[in-house]
């Protein structure tokens, strides 16, 4: 009982609406009527560009695979080494808590702490599928805006970080192994 | 909006055809798993939508306007960005919110500000970064990016 109230819970909502969008029309309740043509316009707009960005994130996925790049990612330095770990992120996808586990990889192949921040930096205002939903809802402006804006900030927030804990013993731990 | 759905239809084709040309059986494979990912994140970005829809009918333009607005100054910066910093919404679905508070009358300032704490600070997953960094390293990593999405939130909304 438990299990399949879980398993339906995240329909839980959308199927509330719908039952919620079918008494309002046969009763008439407008304000339920303007909130459907609400979310019907939101959806024509999602479903207009969202699928297709999949196709690219998909292709994307299969043609620059994330696990063999990180594999030859790590201790290269200086502005190779920055830009690499730039593009490593932007390849991913997912909340930041699914960065961490890769900024262990990176630091147990050694690479710097400033490339691992700027890594974590990359992977929060970088990410490729990101970046395309945000060019179709927010236009690509503002993504380009944003984007250089953020760039040199987050480099410098890894450069102040390496230049913070160089001396202190810096230690990513491995959550998945720890006792 | 239809701009929008071209430009990604045909980067989507061109790329597909490209793609296939190279290499039938991969452009399969990365079809396959697009296609799957949207699956996944249909359910959500759809409970989004709904949540939007009711947004924009409950809350009236004016409040928007007011608390997020241009001239809602220090204080539409501090609710964006602690907002952003507390939510632990995907950004992936969190545009349409984006999008929404902007056509309703919502800064460039307090949008690009929410989004980037969104993306940079994560209070709720605070615990779970301190098991990997330490608790000196996740705090002062979550405050260095704090105060810098508020500097892009200015500096984006100086620009546009």
């Amino acid at each position: 009982m438990k299990k399949t109230l879980k398993k339906y819970q995240p329909y839980l909502w959308l199927a509330s609406f719908a039952i919620f969008t079918l008494i309002s029309f046969l009763v008439g309740f407008q304000p339920g009527k303007d909130i459907s043509i609400n979310f019907k316009q939101f959806f024509i707009e999602m479903i207009s560009f969202i699928p297709f960005l999949f196709i690219i994130i998909g292709l994307f996925d299969v043609w620059f695979p994330k696990a063999k790049i990180e594999k030859h990612i790590g201790q290269e330095s200086g502005i190779k080494g920055i830009v690499l770990v730039i593009l490593l992120a932007m390849l991913q996808a997912g909340p930041l808590y699914g960065a961490f586990p890769v900024a262990y990889i990176l630091y147990k192949k050694g690479a710097s702490i400033k490339n691992i921040f700027i890594y974590l930096g990359a992977f929060s205002c970088l990410k490729i599928p990101m970046l395309g939903v945000e060019m179709g809802y927010l236009g690509w402006k503002f993504t380009l805006v944003r984007t250089l804006v953020s760039l040199p900030l987050f480099i410098g927030i890894g450069y102040f970080m390496e230049y913070r804990l160089k001396d202190k013993n810096f230690i990513i731990y491995d959550i998945k192994n720890k006792p | 909006m239809i701009n929008n759905a071209i430009i990604f239809i045909s980067v989507s084709i061109i790329l597909t055809l490209v793609s296939f040309f190279i290499d039938k059986k991969k452009t399969l494979a990365g079809l396959k798993r697009g296609l799957m990912m949207f699956k996944n994140i249909a359910i959500p970005f759809l409970n989004i939508l709904i949540l939007v829809s009711l947004l924009i009918y409950i809350v009236p333009p004016k409040i928007i306007q007011e608390y997020l607005g241009a001239k809602s100054g220090a204080l539409g910066l501090a609710i964006a960005a602690v907002v952003g910093s507390i939510a632990l919404i995907p950004a992936f679905i969190s545009y349409p919110i984006a999008s929404m508070l902007i056509k309703q009358g919502a800064s460039y300032t307090v949008v690009a500000t929410f989004m980037t704490t969104l993306m940079m600070v994560g209070i709720v997953t605070l615990p779970l970064e301190i098991k990997y960094f330490g608790k000196k390293v996740a705090i002062l990593r979550n405050v260095l990016n704090f105060i810098i999405a508020v500097i892009i939130g200015l500096l984006v909304g100086l620009i546009l």
